[in-house]
């Protein structure tokens, strides 16, 4: 029994490898650096139809167009930031998963810092008031009543 | 006071999260906005679709505006929004172009046969390389081009009639106003 499921198993391994595999087809690569370049590259650009995915796993017909138009600027001999630029000018920052800082991009930069502020603010006033507090020995009256233990 | 703190927290909270569904409602989160806006339309050159042996550049088109859209055969939600362009099409203000999208021609023929031909023009980009320089993901995505060539509005998804009341029309009008 447990050798059937081990069988069962792998099969269902493979053919998920089989899919993966499917997904992206190979590419015409000159060289293993090219294909090196190529990855790191897809990689940090997302599919402008399925947002969730990189250019590198999309198997979206758009994607596909953009791989191949990605390697054709390659062996055009433009580099990774032209080949960026060649992107963002026709499908805008959303195609970078690293998104550039901007007067739009402010707040995604540094709202968890002013929120870690905020949060550090709360804490330390928290803090003050306990110690303000402190000395007496606190009933258990006070406890339920100063709502700062919830 | 201090006995609401928690409550207060926890309103601040809902009305952050029924402000996220509200915002992702109204709008559609997957549109890419395109950096094309209020730009020159990219050159392209591409055959007629039903005289592939005639080309139809950017240049043809300049001197009166044109709603490019974009669709295909094989597009669901193109064929959501070809009823509401036939409807529209007499009284849109503007030429319709249609750009056939990354498909067989045959079938595009088809399909327009069956479902109707509302466009004064058809071009055909069968391999989607000029469809990259538009920055099209998806079809049906549309745009509005006035007669100097420059992209005024894009809608990305299907046009209803909500969509053509609302957003296309007064696009359509706002240009037209503008620029007789």
């Amino acid at each position: 029994m447990m050798r059937l499921l081990r069988i069962v198993m792998l099969a269902l391994l493979a053919c998920a490898g089989m899919v993966h595999a499917q997904a992206i087809e190979p590419m015409p690569f000159a060289n293993h650096a090219q294909e090196l370049r190529f990855q790191h590259l897809t990689q940090q650009l997302r599919c402008p139809m399925c947002q969730n995915e990189t250019l590198a796993d999309s198997n979206a017909p758009i994607a596909r167009d953009l791989r191949n138009q990605i390697l054709k600027l390659m062996q055009q001999g433009r580099s990774d930031d032209e080949i960026r630029q060649y992107l963002v000018a026709r499908y805008s920052d959303y195609i970078l998963y690293d998104p550039p800082l901007k007067a739009g991009t402010v707040l995604l930069w540094f709202g968890p810092l002013l929120i870690l502020l905020g949060g550090g603010g709360v804490v330390l006033a928290a803090l003050r008031k306990r110690k303000r507090d402190g000395g007496e020995t606190t009933t258990v009256g006070e406890l339920a009543d100063n709502g700062e233990d919830w | 006071m201090n006995r609401l703190l928690p409550f207060i927290g926890f309103m601040l909270l809902v009305a952050l999260f029924g402000f996220g569904i509200w915002w992702n409602t109204r709008h559609d989160p997957n549109a890419i906005p395109t950096p094309l806006l209020d730009k020159p339309a990219p050159a392209f050159s591409l055959p007629k679709l039903y005289e592939p042996a005639q080309t139809v550049s950017k240049a043809d088109l300049l001197g009166q505006p044109y709603l490019l859209n974009v669709f295909a055969s094989w597009c669901i939600e193109c064929g959501v929004e070809h009823p509401v362009l036939e409807a529209a099409a007499p009284t849109l203000g503007v030429k319709l172009v249609g750009y056939n999208y990354k498909d067989a021609p045959a079938d595009a023929k088809g399909w327009l046969a069956a479902h109707g031909n509302p466009y004064a023009l058809l071009i055909a980009d069968e391999s989607g390389q000029t469809a990259l320089d538009f920055g099209v993901y998806g079809a049906p995505e549309s745009f509005l081009i006035d007669a100097k060539g420059v992209v005024r509005y894009k809608h990305i998804g299907p046009i209803t009639p909500d969509v053509l009341a609302t957003k296309l029309r007064p696009a359509i009008a706002a240009m037209l106003k503008e620029a007789p």
